[in-house]
């Protein structure tokens, strides 16, 4: 048959989807017309007016509307890069526990595994914000002398003051992404064949630094591509720090829109910062992949 | 004559029913080649790996080394048999991201604590008396099965063993790379080093061994020298299986 089936329904398919997508853009256009408010990006050099509890770069209310999403880009960096060292230190100790000789170890790890991917993520930050830290009591509490101090107020650690909704939406954010990276690290260790444990434990070489020189090196190539996924993951979570009211780039982009109306323009801009953060963590990972897997295949 | 392993009653069950081992005694004395033969599924490489504890038993007594290695051994005892006891594997298990020559100084450099130049030395010499010194900074993947098998050799005797375990050496070989393995192992025969074997080279067992053991369903059926036991078996399950292996 010349029409195959398969070209016809991707004829069909093709109309429908190009259909849908005219149908909406018309709706788009009309109502921008309607309410007269057509895509502009004036309204980023108004100033702002409103104020912010935390901002990791130099703000005032009279700054415009494009600094203060400046500032919220800075908070949102700041929680997923720390978040992305904290999880993956905490899902590389769970992941590789799960091989410990152990028993308590292993349990302890598994029970972390299977609790926390049970929660949704939402629950959990909400857990840390008004659970956690705002039952604390108001004097601060000391905790290995005067190095880490904690209170409702928030959290002092070797003299740097650290808020309590950035330390929820952090402590969140990683131990959620630690549970899915403890199973990433495993699969990736159970990829590796039993030959190469009973190889260097004939050798009289300990799990410990077994697992570190022989069977982790080995296991980077399958954890890479779910590790990236992970990263990226924590990265569009994030978003959810308007939960607990911290003023990341979506929650101040939200404010944003509420006091100006802009929400075609606010929307596209908050895609673009994401899809461009997500195509700079793909890239740095896909290069360190790159550089693992020749460190690793030299043949 | 000093013994290396003394092995009573032991067994081994891997599910409900199924004996991998069943009420095995054995014993291996300094300077002795001991082959284990027998049908796949037979025991003898879940024995051979209860010598250096990658296996434990469920009941019996194991004494490797004057190290006890029963059912309840210690972490402590299994680490200082392992250090005592080299082993090779059917599949050569080399670390294939570390160069030959980092292979076979890994442990060297880990466990016994030697530094790294000295370390090499060592490696090099052994790499040297074995013919392959020339790979030394390739990867274990530019190496053919029998290079490879040699140079899981050296990395096992680098550490000074007294007892080597060779568990199907040759069994995923090419015929023509079996035999840089066998000589390999019957020059360190000849050196004296006590080993015990898994393997179907008949004439290795012939020519090497002292004694071959025949195991069979988890059970020693039969302890011979080589001449009469590939000669005139004694028990109807030896001469079976032997009949097998010469068609």
């Amino acid at each position: 048959m010349f029409f195959s089936k398969k070209l016809i329904l991707q004829f069909f398919s093709t109309i429908f989807i190009t259909l849908v997508f005219f149908i909406l853009l018309n709706n788009l256009i009309i109502n921008l017309f309607r309410t007269d408010m057509m895509f502009d990006l004036g309204w980023l050099n108004q100033p702002s007016g409103f104020a912010l509890s935390e901002n990791s770069l130099p703000y005032n209310p009279t700054n415009s509307y494009l600094w203060t999403l400046l500032v919220g880009l800075s908070n949102s960096l700041k929680v997923i890069f720390f978040g992305l060292i904290l999880s993956t230190i905490i899902g590389v100790i769970a992941g590789a526990s799960r091989f410990s000789s152990n028993k308590l170890i292993r349990i302890l790890s598994s029970y972390y595994v299977i609790v926390i991917r049970q929660i949704p993520l939402l629950l959990q930050l909400l857990f840390w914000y008004f659970v956690a830290f705002l039952n604390l009591s108001n004097t601060p509490l000391s905790i290995l002398g005067n190095i880490l101090t904690i209170s409702n107020q928030g959290v002092r650690l070797l003299g740097i003051d650290i808020s309590v909704e950035f330390s929820a939406l952090l402590i969140g954010l990683t131990i959620f992404t630690g549970a899915s990276i403890a199973e990433v690290v495993r699969g990736g260790i159970n990829s590796v064949s039993i030959g190469q444990w009973e190889a260097f434990r004939s050798l009289g070489i300990k799990d410990s630094l077994g697992m570190k020189r022989i069977v982790i090196p080995q296991a980077l190539p399958a954890i890479l591509p779910g590790l990236t996924s992970q990263y990226l993951n924590l990265a569009k979570n994030s978003t959810l720090a308007i939960a607990v009211g911290y003023p990341d780039i979506y929650a101040i982009s939200d404010t944003t829109i509420t006091q100006t109306g802009r929400a075609i323009e606010g929307f596209t801009i908050l895609l673009i910062i994401f899809l461009i953060l997500n195509l700079i963590i793909s890239f740095a990972m896909e290069v360190l992949n790159k550089i693992i897997l020749s460190k690793v295949y030299k043949y | 004559m000093e013994t290396i392993i003394t092995a009573s009653k032991l067994s081994k069950s891997y599910s409900l029913g199924v004996k991998a081992l069943n009420e095995v005694d054995l014993s291996v004395f300094s300077g002795e080649v001991v082959v284990l033969m027998g049908p796949s599924g037979s025991g003898k490489s879940t024995l051979i790996r209860t010598f250096n504890g990658l296996e434990n038993i469920d009941t019996g007594e194991l004494e490797v080394l004057g190290v006890r290695l029963g059912s309840f051994a210690t972490e402590k005892n299994i680490l200082r048999v392992r250090k005592k006891v080299g082993m090779v594997f059917q599949q050569f298990n080399l670390f294939p991201h570390l160069s030959i020559l980092e292979n076979v100084t890994l442990a060297q450099i880990k466990v016994q604590k030697v530094n790294k130049e000295k370390a090499e030395a060592k490696a090099m010499n052994l790499l040297k008396k074995m013919g392959i010194v020339e790979q030394a900074n390739k990867y274990p993947n530019q190496l053919s099965g029998g290079q490879q098998q040699r140079v899981a050799i050296v990395r096992a005797l680098a550490l000074e063993p007294t007892l080597m375990l060779f568990d199907e050496p040759t069994s995923a070989l090419d015929p023509e790379r079996i035999k840089e393995v066998l000589d390999a192992m019957r020059d360190l025969a000849k050196q004296g080093m006590t080993m015990v074997v898994v393997t179907h080279e008949i004439g290795f067992a012939r020519e090497v061994a002292d004694r071959v053991v025949f195991m069979d369903k988890g059970k020693i059926i039969e302890e011979s020298d080589p001449k009469s036991f590939f000669t005139a078996a004694k028990e109807e399950r030896s001469r079976k299986f032997l009949n097998q292996m010469m068609q």
